[in-house]
C-alpha cells in the first residue's frame, strides 16, 4: 500500500477512539437527564460534578483525537 | 480551499535579539502572535478588574456585579470543593479561569487562539501539577504518598491499585493539557473546515450550469458554521471551567488527605 494513503487511513481509524467517548458523554448526559426529571430540586447542585465526568470522559475521546492528528501531521 | 491548519501557525511580529541563558540554552524573545494574543488577554483581564473595582459601593452598581458575579462564581467552586481552606487557593484558580476564558472567547474574535498551542495548555497544566505536588508535600510531609494507597483497600488489591493510582496521578497535567488543547484545536478546524465548504461549494454554483445545485449544499454549511460559532462560545467557557473544577478536584486531593470531606 501507498504508505502516504496507509497514514490517512492509519489516522482516520486511530480517532475512531473518540466513539467510546462520545457514548461514554451521552451516557452522562442521559443519566443526568433522568435524574433531573425525577427531582429537579437537586440538579442544580450537580452541576459541577455533571461537567466534571463529562470533562473526564472526553479527555479520553481527545487523546485518540490527538493521536489521529499526530499521525496525520507526523 | 485555505489550509484548516494555517491559522495555528506562529508568526514574528516583532523580532528581537536572542538571549542565552547558561543551563537552559538559546531563547528566542521575539514578540510573536501567541505571545500577543496572551497580553492582549492579561491586559483585557486587568482593565475588566480595573474598571469593575474603580468605584466599589455596598450596594454594588451594573458594572461591579458582573465582578462580583465571576468573583463570587469561582469562590463558590473552590469552597464547595475544598471546603473551608479552598479560600487559600482562590487568586490561583481565579487568575487560571479568567486567564484561559479570556483566551478562548479572544480566540474566536482574533484569528489566532493561543489555547490551541499545546505548549500554552502544557505550561498551564503543568503549573496546576506543581501546585498541587508542592501542597501535597507541604502540608502533609511524606505522607503525601498516602494519596497512592486508598483507604479501606485490602492490601493484595493495592499491588494493583497503587500503579493505577500512579499512572493516573502522572498523567493529570497531560490531560490537563491536552483537553484544552484538543478542544480548542478541534473546534477551530471543524470551523474552519465548514467555512471552506461555503468557498468551495460557492465557486462551483459561479460556474453555473449543474454546478448551481452548491447552493443549497452552501447555504447548509454556512448554517453550520453559525451554530458552531455559537457552540464554540459554550465549549469556551466550559473548558475554562473545566480546569478551573479539575484543578479544585486535584487540590482538594492533598488538602484534605486522609479525611474524606
Amino acid at each position: 500500500m501507498d504508505p502516504a494513503a496507509a497514514k490517512f487511513i492509519g489516522a482516520g481509524i486511530a480517532t475512531l477512539g473518540m466513539l467510546g467517548a462520545a457514548i461514554g458523554v451521552g451516557m452522562i448526559f442521559s443519566g443526568f437527564l433522568q435524574g433531573a426529571t425525577r427531582n429537579p430540586s437537586a440538579a442544580g447542585g450537580q452541576f459541577t460534578n455533571l461537567i466534571l465526568g463529562a470533562a473526564l470522559t472526553e479527555a479520553l475521546g481527545i487523546l485518540a483525537f490527538v493521536l489521529g492528528l499526530l499521525i496525520l501531521f507526523s | 480551499m485555505a489550509d484548516p491548519m494555517h491559522q495555528f501557525e506562529i508568526h514574528k511580529i516583532v523580532d528581537l535579539p536572542d538571549i542565552s541563558l547558561p543551563g537552559v540554552g538559546v531563547i528566542d524573545m521575539a514578540l510573536t502572535n501567541s505571545t500577543l494574543s496572551m497580553t492582549i488577554a492579561a491586559g483585557l483581564i486587568i482593565a475588566f478588574m480595573a474598571i469593575v473595582t474603580a468605584k466599589p459601593q455596598v450596594v454594588p452598581g451594573r458594572v461591579q456585579v458582573i465582578g462580583e458575579a465571576a468573583f463570587n462564581y469561582i469562590d463558590n467552586l473552590a469552597v464547595g470543593i475544598i471546603g473551608h481552606e479552598g479560600r487559600k487557593f482562590f487568586p490561583f484558580l481565579f487568575t487560571t479561569f479568567l486567564f484561559i476564558l479570556t483566551m478562548n472567547i479572544l480566540g474566536l474574535f482574533l484569528v489566532f487562539t493561543a489555547t490551541s498551542q499545546l505548549a500554552v495548555t502544557a505550561t498551564l497544566g503543568i503549573i496546576t501539577f506543581l501546585l498541587v505536588l508542592g501542597v501535597g508535600f507541604a502540608r502533609n510531609g511524606f505522607g503525601f504518598f498516602k494519596l497512592f494507597f486508598p483507604s479501606g483497600v485490602p492490601w493484595y488489591m493495592l499491588i494493583l491499585v497503587t500503579p493505577i493510582e500512579v499512572i493516573s496521578f502522572l498523567l493529570r497535567p497531560i490531560t490537563l493539557a491536552l483537553r484544552l488543547f484538543g478542544n480548542m484545536l478541534g473546534g477551530h478546524v471543524a470551523m474552519k473546515v465548514f467555512a471552506g465548504f461555503v468557498v468551495s461549494l460557492g465557486g462551483m454554483a459561479a460556474a453555473g450550469g449543474l454546478g448551481l445545485l452548491g447552493i443549497p449544499g452552501a447555504a447548509l454549511a454556512l448554517g453550520g458554521v453559525v451554530a458552531l460559532t455559537a457552540l464554540e462560545f459554550l465549549v469556551a467557557f466550559l473548558q475554562a471551567f473545566v480546569f478551573a473544577v479539575l484543578a479544585c478536584v486535584y487540590l482538594n486531593d492533598v488538602v484534605n488527605l486522609g479525611h474524606h470531606h
